[in-house]
């Protein structure tokens, strides 16, 4: 494996991961050793409004995919209501391609937890929820350990360090369902219903949980606020770019050398992660890849070059995302791979709007013929008019995020939907998994 | 409903004071994996112990519990094993792996072996795309496998063995996990610790690492600024303020302004909810549920538990 050059070197920003190396980090004395809970007590110092002013100076924005300000957020909290105010922390990692929550959880659960306390102050908020994906059982495990620790020190419950400011934190694990990643749907879920998202306005920073006032924070969102409290916004902006600030933690799986997680300067190309992780695997050309997850829609070979912040991406026709960034070769099929994207949505799809519910179902059926080799040039027609009717017509992001690679991988890869159409590429699904396709 | 002992009473109870007090409903997907502990899947007497302690009836129970995935309809084996067929795995090799599973126990999605012992099913995304192709046994991960280790690990899981996952904890049956995910401590001596970070999560920080790099200028002394202006640290602060985030050029206290701002907004155009979900309830209750809750969380005995009494008289 050759070296990667300095300057490309230059770009790793170990931060949030920094702890992992620690193999035993996820114990509260090797994390106090480790700079941890530091940030609570000077933030305890602080005036909550000071500290939302911090995030906000900080240029943070969510890790969950969407990139909203999350100072912006936190301001959006009425203070002095009279209502009880809740921060919910959404863990229900289960993006395809997304892997970056479960290893911090795991091996550095007490960030999490930290960062938990601290933004419940600067909200005013005396409970807090972690929403594990059900799935994630190692991660829910030192998660839990972490919260029993944080009790027993007097970081969590009443009168926290001797504060007078009282904090429980719950950590709740979901029960398989990939729609409780969307927040309202998540909120629902905690509530005990299923999870189906609501309708918005109003928005959960007025009427979330139990209809009060709600933040509701990705892991990574909440992890990076003890390291912003520590070495303030300006350390913070001195990595990333202008509009994207601070460290991101890329993703990388598929036809990589050496897949796995490159916590980077926000604005790093793929060119240079690739660098990193060693190249691609011998024998293998870079066809396709999803910058943030399979909701995003599919770049290519020619955006190697992209900057991967909020903005850049979005201007070459893509979303950031959660940083997933799955590497496809010239020997995956894009057929294929949305097929099996699709098949994913249309599993997950919680059934409450008709476009996704519907949509989904019958794409997932075209795709099945097309893959069959029984396709028609309609059926092509066919699946941009569904995407037509599911984009921009759902009820929320998920039916948005389905018809991404189905409308990308047309745009880029048409002859190979052609090559199964007109009979040049075998088959790759067989009759019988045809049933009902027709 | 002889089925859930004393034990299980006690455990729901613990489990519903964890939440405010007339929010108990909240309790609901941690009840149904605890009763899924007890017998393996959420029988039609699981829903209705849910229901019954939380006081629902048992349709407003099962409209959840078949929403979710990890809700098992049908008795379980002791081991649920669930291949990633998800875009990355598959391309891996996920789907061989999946497809030698089903052939080499005669089983097909969400079914069980002849002999009781394993379920399988095929999953969706496991958020560990890289290490694909995976795979998992009740939810602990076994890394980057092929046909050949996968029909080892099910082969070894048959015999009695119980094969040490690639990374998370020692594996215990899928009951004994269910108890977990309701929430409570994994007791076992030691497994909590097990399971160290694989290569994968590492590489960024071991290539930052051997060539020494970290980011610069990091002081933990760094000073909150306040909002009285009293003490601004360097002129030139404000300037270098991210666009799109509004920075206060005259000292004056600027959140209060946006909260007010923002709840005068949210307040206009944010009427509750219409939609049959429990939202809009008075702010009096709120608080009350709330005093409620911490109080029964410190005493443990408290309304749910005389709920469930009540609901066990009838």
């Amino acid at each position: 494996m050759t070296t990667p050059r300095p300057e490309t070197l230059a770009k790793l920003t170990p931060v949030l991961t920094k702890r992992w190396l620690s193999p035993d980090a996820w114990r509260i004395g090797t994390y106090e050793k480790l700079d941890g809970y530091a940030a609570l007590r000077k933030a305890l110092r602080a005036h909550p409004d000071d500290l939302i002013q911090l995030i906000k100076d900080s240029g943070l924005r969510g890790r969950g995919g969407a990139g909203f300000p999350t100072g912006l957020k936190w301001g959006f909290i009425p203070q002095g209501d009279g209502k009880p105010h809740y921060l919910v922390v959404n863990a229900d990692e289960g993006e395809p391609g997304t892997c970056k929550d479960l290893p911090l959880m795991t091996h550095d659960p007490h960030s999490l937890v930290e960062g938990v306390i601290i933004a419940s102050y600067a909200i005013r908020a005396n409970r807090a929820y972690i929403y594990i994906r059900g799935e994630a059982v190692h991660a829910a495990r030192r998660l839990r350990n972490a919260v029993q620790e944080a009790y027993a020190r007097g970081y969590l419950g009443k009168n926290v360090l001797g504060s007078g400011f009282d904090l429980d934190l719950v950590v709740h694990s979901g029960a398989g369902a990939y729609i409780c990643g969307e927040e309202t749907a998540l909120l629902d879920s905690l509530e005990g219903f299923r999870g189906q998202p609501r309708l918005r306005p109003p928005f959960p920073a007025t009427h979330g949980l139990y209809a009060s006032p709600t933040v509701v924070n990705n892991v990574g969102t909440i992890a990076s606020v003890p390291y912003i409290v520590l070495g303030g916004a300006d350390w913070w902006k001195s990595m990333g770019t202008e509009k994207s600030s601070g460290p991101m933690i890329y993703s990388l799986s598929g036809r990589v050398a050496n897949p796995g997680q490159y916590e980077c300067s926000m604005g790093v190309t793929l060119r240079e992660l690739l660098e990193l992780a060693g190249g691609m695997q011998p024998g293998h050309t870079l066809k396709f890849w999803t910058p943030g997850g399979s909701s995003t829609p599919l770049l290519t070979a020619e955006h190697l070059d992209v900057p991967l912040d909020f903005e850049s991406v979005a201007a070459a026709g893509s979303i950031l995302g959660t940083t997933a960034t799955q590497i496809f070769s010239d020997q995956d099929c894009p057929v294929y791979a949305t097929y099996r994207w699709l098949e994913f949505y249309h599993h997950e799809s919680c059934g409450k709007c008709t476009p996704c519910r519907e949509g989904n179902y019958w794409m997932v059926r075209v795709y099945r013929r097309i893959l069959a080799g029984q396709g028609t040039h309609e059926d092509l027609d066919t699946l941009l008019d569904t995407c037509d009717n599911i984009l921009g017509r759902s009820f929320c992001g998920l039916g948005d995020g389905a018809t991404s690679s189905v409308t990308s991988s047309l745009t880029y890869f048409k002859q190979d939907y052609l090559d199964y159409i007109e009979g040049r590429t075998a088959p790759k699904l067989s009759d019988k998994q045809l049933v009902g396709a027709h | 409903m002889t089925v859930f002992t004393e034990e299980t009473r006690a455990r729901a109870r613990e489990i519903i004071a964890r939440y405010p007090a007339d929010r108990s409903r909240s309790a609901l997907l941690p009840l149904l994996h605890l009763v899924q502990a007890e017998e393996g899947y959420v029988s039609p007497a699981g829903v209705e112990f849910c229901a019954e302690v939380l006081g629902l009836n048992k349709a407003q129970v099962g409209a959840v519990a078949t929403f979710y995935t990890m809700y098992k309809r049908r008795p379980t084996g002791d081991y649920l094993v669930s291949v990633c067929t998800n875009t990355m795995c598959n391309v891996l090799g996920g789907q061989e792996v999946y497809d030698t599973l089903a052939e080499h126990l005669g089983v097909g999605h969400d079914e069980t072996s002849a002999d009781g012992r394993i379920t399988l099913e095929h999953a969706e995304c496991l958020a560990a795309c890289d290490y694909g192709p995976v795979m998992t046994v009740n939810y602990d991960f076994f890394d980057g496998v092929d046909p050949q280790t996968a029909v080892g690990v099910v082969d070894e899981l048959r015999a009695g063995g119980r094969p040490m996952p690639t990374r998370g904890a020692r594996l215990c049956t899928l009951k004994e996990m269910s108890v977990q995910l309701a929430g409570f401590a994994d007791e076992r001596e030691g497994a909590v610790a097990d399971g160290g970070p694989g290569e994968p999560t590492l590489r960024g920080l071991r290539l930052a690492q051997q060539h020494g790099i970290s980011v610069p200028g990091f002081d933990p002394n760094t000073p909150i600024k306040r909002r009285d202006a009293g003490e601004k640290p360097a002129p030139a602060t404000p300037a270098t303020a991210a666009p799109g985030v509004k920075t206060p050029v005259d000292g004056a206290p600027p959140a209060p302004r946006d909260a007010k701002a923002a709840e005068a907004a949210g307040v206009a155009a944010n009427a509750p909810a219409g939609d049959g979900k429990p939202a809009g309830d008075d702010a009096g209750a709120q608080e009350r549920s709330l005093k409620e809750a911490s109080a029964s969380a410190r005493s443990e005995l408290a309304s749910p538990a005389v709920a469930s009494e009540r609901g066990a008289e009838q």
